[in-house]
Parts: C-alpha cells; sequence; structure tokens
C-alpha cells in the first residue's frame, strides 16, 4: 500500500516537473524567397508601458530589387532583453508583411529592436526600430498629460477631443518635439509648467500650473516629456539595446 | 589491487600519529565547508560585482562610503516587511545610479514611497527574508509568492490604494472593468476596508421581456450577444441549439404583461417614416450622449451609458419603443434614462425612425417551433444552473447567493491550490488571465461565460484581481487610503420628484451623488443667476463648443421649471460666501477695462475661453461671453482667486492672482452681456 503511494507521488512528480519543463519548440523557417530591403510598415517610436504589449502590432515588409514586395522571406525579431515578440520570427505573406505583436521589458526606457531578413547572400539586412516603454514617474505624466496639456499641445483632434491649438496665437510645442524641447534644461521645463510661459519670456497663454498641481506631479509630466521626445533627448535615461 | 589499498591505508593511518594527523586533517577540511560556502555565496558575489562598477565611477568615494558589506536587512513589524532584497540591490537610493544597465544596481525609479517606510516586498512582492536570486523573486515550495512581473505592479499599489490614483491607470481601468461587466453578480470582491466592489452594468429585468422583444430575438441574442452589437456586456455562454431553444422557452413563458398594460400604437401617430425628421430629433435631444449607434460608414457614435441602438428595430417591439420613449419610468423604474415629455408626434417619429435601425440577418435564421411544457421545464433548469437569476430578475427564480467563489484574496492564492491546463503560464498571474481570457479552456463544464474582453482589459482585470491579497484584507486601517464612496442623497420634495423624474442625477453630481458627465450641481444656486436658470431649463444653449455631450431639452413646462429653479437657488448654496456679497453696480469702467487688460494680456483667458464671439475662439472652457447674465459676480470673484475650492478636479487652473487682479477680471466679465452663441468652427 505505502510502496504503491510512493510510486504514485513520484509518477506525479516526474509528471508534473515534465510538464513545466517542455517548452514551444522554435519553427524553422522554410523560406522561399528573399528580399534586398526591409522596411518598416508600422508599429515604430510606439509609446507603450513597461512590460506591457504595445497598442499596435509591429509590421515590417521584405521588398524585392524592383521596390516591390516579396513573399516568403523569412523575418526574425530581436530585441534587449525582457523584450518578448510574438511571433518572433516568420514568413513574410502575400503583401510581403510580417506582424509581430511586441511586449517591451520591465524598465522604462527607450527599446531598440531589430527585424531582420537575410538576402540571397544569406545576409542579414537589419531594421531598427525605437518603442518606449512608460515606467510609473511617465505613466503618471501621461495621465496628467490627457487630463491637462494635451488639448493644446496635440495637434490631433479626435471626435470627443477637439484640439485648441490652432486657437492659440503662440503655438504650443508637441511634447515629441525633441527638437525644440529637448534644448530646455530641466530646471526651466519646470519652471515654465509651474509659472507659466511668462516666467521663460514667453506666451502667457501657458498658464501656470503651480498652484493646481504638486510638485511631485509637475517633476512626472517633465519626466514624460523627457520619455517621449523624438529625436530622443541625451540623458533621458536607459536606451536598450542588444549587446 | 587488496595491496595498494593496504598501503594506502597504511600511509595515513598506519600507526596512531599518521592516524591523529589525518583525522585532523579531514576534520579541517569539514570545518572549512561552512565558512567557504558563506564564502561563495551568491549575495557576495553581487556585492563584489558592485564595488567593481561603482571603482570605476566619477562618484566612487561617495559610493563606496555609502556601501555597507554583509546582509542588510529592511524590518518594518507592523507591515510584516524583512526585507533583505537591499543586499544584492545595493543602488537603489543612489541618484547617480539611474543609467545603470544592470537591473541589480540600478537606482529604484521614482515613485512616491520610500524604500525605508514600506521596504520591497510590499509592492513587489517575492520572499524577502531570502538571500538567494530564485529563492526571493521565484515560487518555490515553501513561498509560493514570487514577483509580481511588471506588466502588473500597479496591483501592488491597489492593496492599499482603493481610491482611483492618476499614477494607476491599469489597476483603476481593470476595477471599472469588473463592475462595469457585472462581475460582483456572481463573484463577491471585498475591498480592504470592508467595502464591497459592487456591479455597475445593470442588467435588464425578465419579468416583462415578452412586452418587450420576441423569443426568436432572445434566442439569437443568448447565442451569441455579440452578433446583435459589439459592445454587448452579456457574455457568451456557448449554449447548444436546443439549450438556447429551451431557456428562451422558459423566459417567454415566465414573462408576465406589464401592468398597466402597454398600449397598442396609435394608430393616428404611427411611426412617421421621415429618417430626416428622426435622425434630427435623435440628435436634438442628444441621444448620443448615452447611446452608440453605427453611421453609415460603419463606425460606432455615442456613449456608453445606455445601450447600443445599430439594431433596436430588430430587438424592440415597436409598441414597446412607443411606450419607452414616452416614459422609460413605466416599463423600468430603475432605469438611469430620463423621462424626456416628448408629445404624441415626437414619440412616432422617434419611435419610427427607431424601428428603421435594423439588423434583420440577426434573426433571419432563427425558425422556433412553439415551445412544449418539456422545453420549458429543461430550460428553467438550464437557468438555474448557470445563474442567470445572478443578474437578471426572473419571475420564479431567486438571485442565487455566493453563485460563483469569492475573489476577495485571490491575489494571495497559493499555486497549490489552482488547476493548471494547457497553454496557461504556470503563475498566479498566468491563471487569472487564463480564466478571464477563456474560461472554458479549464473545463467544458464549467459554468463561466466568455466574456468578450481585449488582452489589453484582460490584463487591466487581472491586475485589480491581484491586487486582492491577504495583506490587503490584514493590514493596519492606518495603511489603507478608502475608496470614494457615493452618498445617498436625493433631492427633496416636489422638486426632487420632478428632479429624480429628469434623472438629473444621471448626469449631474449633486452633494457626492450621480454621474460625471456633466457639471456638478451641488453650489449651482450660488454660481448663476435665477434668470439665467430658467432660460437654459426652456432651452439649453451650448456653453463649450467642443463637447458632443449636451444637455437635452426636456420640454419642462412653465411651472416645472419655476420649481426647479425655486429648489436649485434656495439649496445649492455654498457656506463659503454670500451669492449677493459683491454688487455689480461697484463695478466702474476703469476697472473693467484694467479687467479686459488682464483678461486678454497678462492670464490669456482667451486660450481657453471665449469673451467675444467676433475675436475669440479658446474653446477648452465654456464660453463667457454671457457671464453678466449668467453668473453672480461674487461666484466669479471666488472662482478666479481658487477654483478648486469651489469644484474640486476642474481642469481651470488656479492663477494665484491677487485680490485686485480678480475684483478687476471680474468686472469685465460681468460686463459681458452676449446672449447669442455660436457653434466654435470645428475641425
Amino acid at each position: 500500500m505505502k510502496r504503491s503511494l510512493v510510486a504514485i507521488c513520484a509518477l506525479m512528480l516526474v509528471a508534473g516537473g515534465c510538464s513545466r519543463e517542455s517548452k514551444p519548440q522554435p519553427v524553422s523557417l522554410q523560406p522561399t524567397a528573399s528580399g534586398t530591403a526591409i522596411v518598416e510598415s508600422s508599429g515604430g517610436k510606439q509609446i507603450g508601458y513597461i512590460g506591457m504589449p504595445l497598442d499596435q502590432p509591429v509590421v515590417v515588409q521584405v521588398n524585392g530589387a524592383s521596390g516591390s514586395a516579396v513573399a516568403g522571406a523569412a523575418v526574425y525579431f530581436s530585441g534587449p532583453a525582457g523584450v518578448t515578440f510574438t511571433p518572433v520570427s516568420g514568413l513574410t505573406d502575400s503583401s510581403g508583411q510580417v506582424t509581430s505583436t511586441v511586449s517591451l521589458g520591465q524598465q522604462a526606457a527607450r527599446y531598440k529592436i531589430v527585424a531582420s531578413t537575410p538576402d540571397a547572400s544569406g545576409k542579414k539586412l537589419e531594421l531598427p526600430l525605437d518603442e518606449i516603454a512608460l515606467g510609473y514617474q511617465q505613466t503618471l505624466g501621461a495621465q496628467l498629460n490627457g487630463q491637462y496639456c494635451i488639448r493644446c499641445h496635440d495637434p490631433e483632434s479626435t471626435p470627443l477631443r477637439v484640439s485648441n491649438m490652432d486657437n492659440l496665437s503662440a503655438k504650443p510645442h508637441p511634447f515629441t518635439e525633441g527638437d525644440a524641447l529637448n534644448k530646455m534644461s530641466d530646471a526651466d521645463l519646470i519652471a515654465i509648467i509651474s509659472h507659466g510661459g511668462p516666467a521663460l519670456n514667453k506666451s502667457a497663454e501657458m498658464p501656470p500650473w503651480g498652484y493646481t498641481l504638486s510638485k511631485s506631479d509637475i517633476a512626472a509630466l517633465a519626466s514624460y516629456i523627457r520619455a517621449v521626445a523624438d529625436p530622443p533627448y541625451e540623458s533621458g535615461g536607459l536606451v536598450y539595446a542588444q549587446k | 589491487m587488496k595491496n595498494q589499498l593496504k598501503a594506502v591505508w597504511q600511509f595515513f593511518f598506519g600507526d596512531s600519529a599518521r592516524a591523529f594527523g589525518s583525522a585532523s586533517l579531514i576534520l579541517l577540511a569539514l570545518l572549512a565547508i561552512s565558512p567557504a560556502k558563506n564564502h561563495f555565496s551568491q549575495w557576495r558575489h553581487y556585492q563584489k560585482q558592485y564595488l567593481h562598477l561603482i571603482r570605476g565611477r566619477a562618484d566612487a568615494v561617495t559610493l563606496e562610503r555609502h556601501f555597507q558589506g554583509g546582509i542588510q536587512q529592511i524590518w518594518i513589524p507592523e507591515q510584516q516587511v524583512t526585507d533583505r532584497c537591499t543586499t544584492c540591490h545595493l543602488g537603489l537610493k543612489e541618484a547617480s545610479l539611474a543609467d545603470v544597465s544592470a537591473v541589480a544596481f540600478r537606482k529604484h525609479p521614482v515613485v512616491p514611497h520610500s524604500l525605508t517606510e514600506f521596504g520591497c516586498t510590499t509592492c513587489h512582492r517575492g520572499q524577502g527574508a531570502a538571500t538567494t536570486v530564485e529563492e526571493a523573486h521565484n515560487s518555490t515550495e515553501q513561498w509560493e509568492q514570487p514577483l509580481l512581473p511588471a506588466k502588473y505592479i500597479e496591483a501592488g499599489c491597489g492593496q492599499c490604494h482603493l481610491e482611483k490614483q492618476t499614477a494607476t491607470p491599469f489597476l483603476n481601468q481593470g476595477r471599472d472593468l469588473i463592475s462595469s461587466n457585472g462581475c460582483t453578480h456572481c463573484h463577491t470582491i471585498k475591498r480592504g476596508d470592508g467595502t464591497y466592489i459592487l456591479p455597475d452594468d445593470d442588467p435588464p429585468s425578465l419579468k416583462h421581456i415578452a412586452d418587450k422583444t420576441t423569443r426568436e430575438w432572445i434566442y439569437a441574442w443568448i447565442k451569441d450577444p455579440q452578433a446583435y452589437a459589439g459592445t454587448a456586456t452579456m457574455p457568451n455562454y456557448h449554449f447548444t441549439d436546443n439549450d438556447a431553444r429551451d431557456i428562451s422557452a422558459f423566459v417567454m413563458a415566465q414573462s408576465t404583461p406589464l401592468q398597466p398594460p402597454i398600449q397598442p400604437l396609435q394608430t393616428d401617430t404611427k411611426p412617421a417614416a421621415d429618417p430626416a425628421a428622426g435622425t434630427s430629433l435623435y440628435g436634438q435631444s442628444f441621444c448620443a450622449s448615452c447611446h452608440a449607434m453605427q453611421n453609415a460608414a460603419g463606425s460606432l457614435v455615442g456613449g456608453n451609458v445606455g445601450p447600443e441602438l445599430t439594431g433596436i428595430g430588430t430587438k424592440a417591439k415597436p409598441e414597446w419603443l412607443q411606450d419607452w420613449v414616452a416614459n422609460p419610468d413605466h416599463y423600468d423604474p430603475q432605469t438611469m434614462m430620463p423621462h424626456y415629455r416628448f408629445d404624441a408626434t415626437q414619440v412616432a417619429t422617434l419611435v419610427g425612425f427607431l424601428e428603421s435601425k435594423t439588423e434583420p440577418d440577426f434573426v433571419a435564421n432563427v425558425h422556433l417551433e412553439p415551445a412544449t411544457p418539456v422545453q420549458i421545464e429543461h430550460g428553467k433548469r438550464l437557468v438555474m444552473e448557470n445563474g442567470c437569476a445572478s443578474c437578471h430578475e426572473i419571475n420564479g427564480i431567486k438571485k442565487p447567493e455566493n453563485f460563483a467563489p469569492e475573489l476577495t484574496r485571490i491575489g494571495s492564492k497559493p499555486l497549490s491550490q489552482l488547476l493548471f491546463v494547457e497553454g496557461v503560464e504556470h503563475s498566479l498571474p498566468g491563471y487569472v488571465a487564463g480564466k478571464i481570457r477563456n474560461p472554458r479552456a479549464f473545463g467544458p463544464s464549467l459554468k463561466m461565460p466568455q466574456f468578450n474582453l481585449t488582452p489589453q482589459q484582460v490584463d487591466a482585470i487581472t491586475t485589480a484581481l491581484l491586487a486582492q491579497t491577504d495583506r490587503a484584507q490584514t493590514q493596519p486601517p492606518a495603511m489603507r487610503i478608502a475608496s470614494v464612496q457615493q452618498t445617498k442623497y436625493e433631492p427633496a420634495g416636489h422638486a426632487g420628484q420632478l428632479m429624480g423624474d429628469l434623472r438629473c442625477l444621471s448626469c449631474h453630481m449633486i452633494n457626492s451623488h450621480g454621474g460625471d458627465m456633466a457639471p456638478d450641481l451641488t453650489w449651482e444656486g450660488t454660481a448663476v443667476q435665477r434668470e439665467w436658470l430658467v432660460q437654459f431649463l426652456k432651452n439649453p444653449e451650448t456653453l463649450r463648443p467642443a463637447l458632443i455631450r449636451r444637455m437635452p431639452k426636456f420640454n419642462l413646462t412653465d411651472q416645472e421649471i419655476n420649481t426647479l429653479a425655486d429648489y436649485m437657488m434656495t439649496v445649492y448654496q455654498t457656506p463659503q460666501f454670500d451669492r449677493d456679497s459683491l454688487p455689480v453696480s461697484e463695478f466702474t469702467p476703469a476697472v473693467v477695462e484694467q479687467g479686459r487688460e488682464l483678461f486678454y494680456s497678462k492670464f490669456a483667458c482667451q486660450s481657453c475661453h471665449i469673451a467675444d464671439y467676433a475675436k475669440d475662439k479658446g474653446y477648452i472652457g465654456p464660453a463667457l461671453a454671457g457671464t453678466g447674465k449668467r453668473f453672480n459676480a461674487a461666484w466669479v470673484y471666488h472662482w478666479l482667486q481658487d477654483p478648486r475650492s469651489l469644484r474640486p478636479g476642474t481642469v481651470e487652473p488656479n492663477q494665484h492672482m491677487t485680490d485686485d487682479e480678480a475684483h478687476s477680471l471680474t468686472a469685465f466679465l460681468m460686463s459681458l452681456n452676449s446672449t447669442g452663441s455660436k457653434e466654435a468652427p470645428k475641425k
């Protein structure tokens, strides 16, 4: 009796151990064609959150010498540790495209991911793409931006949120506008949010938020603005790329 | 061979001196095992790496001074925190290490809580007392709570923070989804403060359902609710054809006629097939504030407070629609929909319009024979087995108690108590997300239905559920930030009845009770002038040109308007100041001119408000061109000084103006007497 119990337990342990270790085998691709260029269709420069899938999948296209799409070419996605792709590789469909859902790593940073395809000689053609993951502070900034800033600082209108940018005589900078905003120091950025445009001899159309938002809220906004700047802000935190 | 062994033995233990020497050496080696283990331990390895890292940096001296070797521990007994994480995570407090690529040594990202006050495992979970990576991060046999993946990290916040925080959008979304999908009709979820997460999806009563729709529609609906409307919150139970046939038979059989009964369609006001008039009345009544409908281009336009109306003509019988549009209270006294006071022609126009919104394909292939008593009996059994009465009121069936497992402590559930199936990650978050994503994958006989959720929504709900931990229930009350509960405020008397009939609280908040779609009216009596209020109730004008959702016109009688205006002007006053304390006669033209100057230059109010329709364009805040006719000067003055003291959460920033500035600006605003409003140009 006792012996059979032990045997059953052992069997269960073995079974449990095995089932946990079984991982999906990487599917080896059988490409039927190759291209001469790999280009982005959509999904680059997205703003996501740590550990979460990006809103839009990343779609890349393989083109041939004539510039037309190539079907059946192999595309491999790779990125720094922590970034996952579903699927991690695939063959291009009839329109020459491969689609992958990307989840970013666990750190707030800019992630450099790479889509690659081998050309006819087997040389790797690479397409680097930048994606941004927001952490706690930047998420808070993003939320505050949606509440207070976006109506003037974003030129895009949606039915639920009509942009006010065109009604202003001094056009506000969209927060992605790195060319202009990267030149401001952190102190200036925080000063203009806290005390309004006149603090830096700019338009009074930018009101002071320092009597409405807390200091940590304003710091969060600044950190969000740094995180989404394009071109990237230089000391804007980490850039994760494969070594 | 034997001789060789013998020789070795002789060499080490041949005589007593040799034996003593050898035994001593062995003992020495044995004694060295323990210190060696300590010396080569994982955490020492990390500390050496850290020292190596900081030596190469510019601020090496400072960092080395901060470094303390040996096992580090944060001990906070009242929070059951004994965390040794800082033994390896050595740079958590070092501002200059924010750019280090090794996670172990990086500065902790900015969060509002300090390490020494809250420890690590309070938010991140894992085994705080462990000193190896494996034991601290992962779930072991003795410790089943591994680190929370970054994706669900807001669950850590949700243990103490029961209120909505700006910084935790996914936790908020998850909690909202639990309410709006009605999860808590079946599952009980208690918050740490003893309150419960309540459903707010408002599933309809089925007691008089035969008055409203047909058996064919019910059959098609319970087969696949999302086929009728993509926005439907009713989940899919994957009923077989026969089960759906029997359930529809029972649901029709238990229905009793409404008392007093629904009137047949008025022959003299037959639904007018005038699509233009219908569309325009639908628009004027701002039905789209609450109801969504697919437009010609196939995109959904409108709110999500009421059900989607794209196929309403297929669902609802015309005589029911007529009864409902005329006065929704008759069919459902609990509805959020206001009593619009449409006249007979308007009712007919709207019914005609809604009847034309059909989805004929939805019921085209449904052909049901008349139900047999056996089918009805079987349908009743299915309705009881599937807990339909947890959500819907059904004649003859009581709401089941605790129909599904309580989820109050789901976030601390040990893995050993969970049954995993293939394709589900072997972790608690994996299990919870898997259950929400595809409940029937865990067993075809399970009752939990398939909800219509995006992957992102599944993660949000998982985050909210993972916050339901033992710690959340047992920690000291001082740790908790309570959820904001609505009051049970109802306006009183005759005006109160009228406001109930108009469902003011479906959109407006008064005394912390009501909706958030329209402005808070708690102090409306202090803010506005009676004459303006009367005009507004007669014909609500557009105050905010950029908004889609607007106050509808209710066709109120003069007497009703007077009752409402009297009540609001008398009752809804702030105790902070008297609304008549700043007479307009005090303002001189010079002061008005000063105010104009401040409005357009120093404070640039025109960026968000319109003072003059001819030249201002800002449309974030309400148009102010009619301020002198709308507001009381005292309200404007106090608002300018501190908007949030009068309406918490308003977007208007506090400009920190002086009393004089507020006084001049008030004078200018009160001089604006424009009556006409104009649509601001829309893009």
